[in-house]
């Protein structure tokens, strides 16, 4: 892979980025306001809800992905989309395999707080929206914590990847599933390469957050 | 009033799940819209652009798709997408028509494919061969063995360890096969060890327990460099490693690409993809890993050898 240049490894590196980041923006949009409903609500049935969230917590790759590949082949319910080995089956699968994470992060990052601060801004007149917004910035430690948490679950993991990606050089080819690839091809210096670069990019994203986690914190 | 809010939840939670996938749906349809540009600028861009190769790991593991997939791409315009597994789950790709062109090689499971009517224009591309490989110091005596049924006797007397691919691959085919000739069920026996995953792998986990594998001579030599194991025996006729590619049924499956297929029959047959075949690997390995085959008939090469 790595004879073809540097070209196509700057390709999967930016693609690794472009699925995971899109796969966890997307389970934020919907993790963090679901985890934050479910945390406040009061109602029958949300004990069982949140245990499914907290199953799927622990959501194999490979479970998702081939529950993705079924629904996305020719031949299923969804195959006329055409989206079987193409970036987009990958975010799906990924956006299956984060959205647990988030939501479950959120509910405890929200059911952390004080009880009392819930029916105090209510007391103060605040409405609905207000509550969420201020919530959210009190808990913005472990929200920061969930977006961490769903990221580092999507860009590490193989399974899903290259059961909907295909590991198609040039298309839906990864850091890990290009990883697995030069393994088992025994070019081992390559695949360490590959991890060593999966490496720095977890870290430079987990750092940028952890600076925003950090950043508004009193010192 | 609660059931109408337990209600209203499910239904918010769906409806931001299906956003969420409509809207990288959407991106996904933008970045197709560009790629399908470029390669209008490139050349003529089919009407289906779209080819899916299910092919087996031999041919990837060894980087010939590499080298062979561009050409085709730039010549056509076609975008192939390669899909590299076992050619049991690549023949059951195509009887899924999830794939449009197969490139296998595991002909007594092709022919009924052929015969049902899920594959067509079946043609033969190129050969190479298998062998088996062991510890140089040949405990089970391989070495001495002129036949692979008589090797794998051997082995089994020896009880030495042999580390299967157990994936239902083209070479696991080969493999089971062998060992029924043999009269022998390898199955259940402590010597016997399956895998379950790709050939480089394989090596890779022979080499680790110092045992016995079959393995097709184009991995073996990209592989030859981190391994301490090596040939035993080679040059059996039944050892012969035979590629067909063959386009999936379109009259059957209307979601498969035919025209793209039978570009891609056509391409792997001519006469510059069987020289580029030909050369392939020599400058790396000082030998070719396949030999081109095409317009020959399979018995003469069963026969030849």
């Amino acid at each position: 892979m790595l004879s073809s240049g540097d070209a196509e490894l700057v390709r999967v590196t930016l693609l690794t980025l472009r699925v995971a980041g899109t796969a966890t923006l997307l389970s934020v949009v919907v993790g963090i306001p679901l985890g934050v409903l479910l945390a406040l609500a009061r109602w029958p049935g949300r004990n069982f809800i949140i245990s499914l969230v907290n199953m799927g917590m622990g959501t194999p790759p490979v479970v998702a992905g081939l529950v993705v590949s079924i629904l996305l082949w020719r031949s299923g319910p969804l195959g006329r989309l055409r989206l079987i080995y193409t970036p987009t089956a990958m975010i799906i699968a990924q956006f299956i395999i984060a959205l647990p994470l988030v939501t479950g992060y959120t509910l405890a990052g929200i059911g952390q707080l004080n009880p009392k601060l819930h029916d105090q801004i209510l007391a103060l007149g605040a409405s609905r929206w207000q509550l969420f917004w201020l919530l959210i910035r009190e808990a913005r430690l472990s929200l920061l914590a969930a977006v961490i948490g769903g990221f580092g679950g999507v860009i590490s993991e193989v399974g899903a990847s290259t059961m909907v990606g295909g590991n198609i050089l040039g298309r839906t080819r990864v850091l890990t599933t290009a990883t697995v690839m030069e393994v088992s091809k025994g070019n081992f210096d390559i695949a360490i390469a590959l991890s060593l670069i999966l490496m720095l990019l977890i870290w430079l994203v987990t750092y940028a957050l952890t600076r925003l986690q950090q950043g508004g914190r009193p010192r | 009033m609660r059931r109408l809010f337990q209600r209203m939840v499910v239904l918010a939670a769906m409806m931001a799940l299906v956003a969420g996938c409509g809207g990288a749906e959407q991106q996904q349809t933008g970045g197709q819209q560009q790629e399908t540009q470029q390669q209008t600028e490139q050349t003529q861009a089919p009407s289906t652009p779209e080819l899916i190769l299910a092919t087996t790991t031999s041919t990837q593991d060894t980087g010939l798709l590499d080298v062979l997939i561009p050409i085709f791409e730039e010549k056509t315009g076609y975008t192939v997408k390669t899909v590299a597994v076992g050619t049991g789950q690549a023949l059951k790709l195509g009887e899924n028509g999830e794939a449009d062109v197969l490139l296998v090689h595991a002909p007594d499971s092709e022919v009924p494919l052929v015969e049902s009517g899920v594959a067509i224009n079946r043609q033969l591309v190129m050969h190479n061969d298998f062998i088996i490989i062991g510890p140089a110091s040949d405990p089970a005596g391989v070495k001495s063995a002129t036949t692979a049924v008589e090797g794998l006797k051997k082995i089994a007397e020896a009880g030495a360890t042999f580390v299967s691919r157990g994936d239902d691959s083209g070479t696991d085919k080969k493999e089971k096969a062998l060992w029924k000739e043999a009269n022998i069920d390898p199955k259940e026996q402590e010597w016997y060890q399956e895998t379950g995953q790709g050939m480089g792998a394989t090596i890779t986990v022979a080499n680790e327990k110092l045992a016995y594998t079959l393995s097709d001579r184009g991995t073996y030599l990209a592989q030859k460099k981190n391994i301490d194991l090596e040939i035993v025996l080679e040059g059996d006729a039944p050892l012969l490693n035979i590629y067909h590619v063959m386009q999936v049924n379109p009259e059957k499956y209307p979601m498969v690409n035919g025209d793209g297929a039978k570009a891609f029959v056509e391409f792997m047959v001519s006469d510059e993809t069987q020289q580029i075949i030909k050369d392939f690997g020599v400058d790396t390995y000082g030998e070719p890993l396949f030999f081109p085959d095409a317009g020959k008939a399979e018995e003469d090469l069963t026969s030849g050898k």
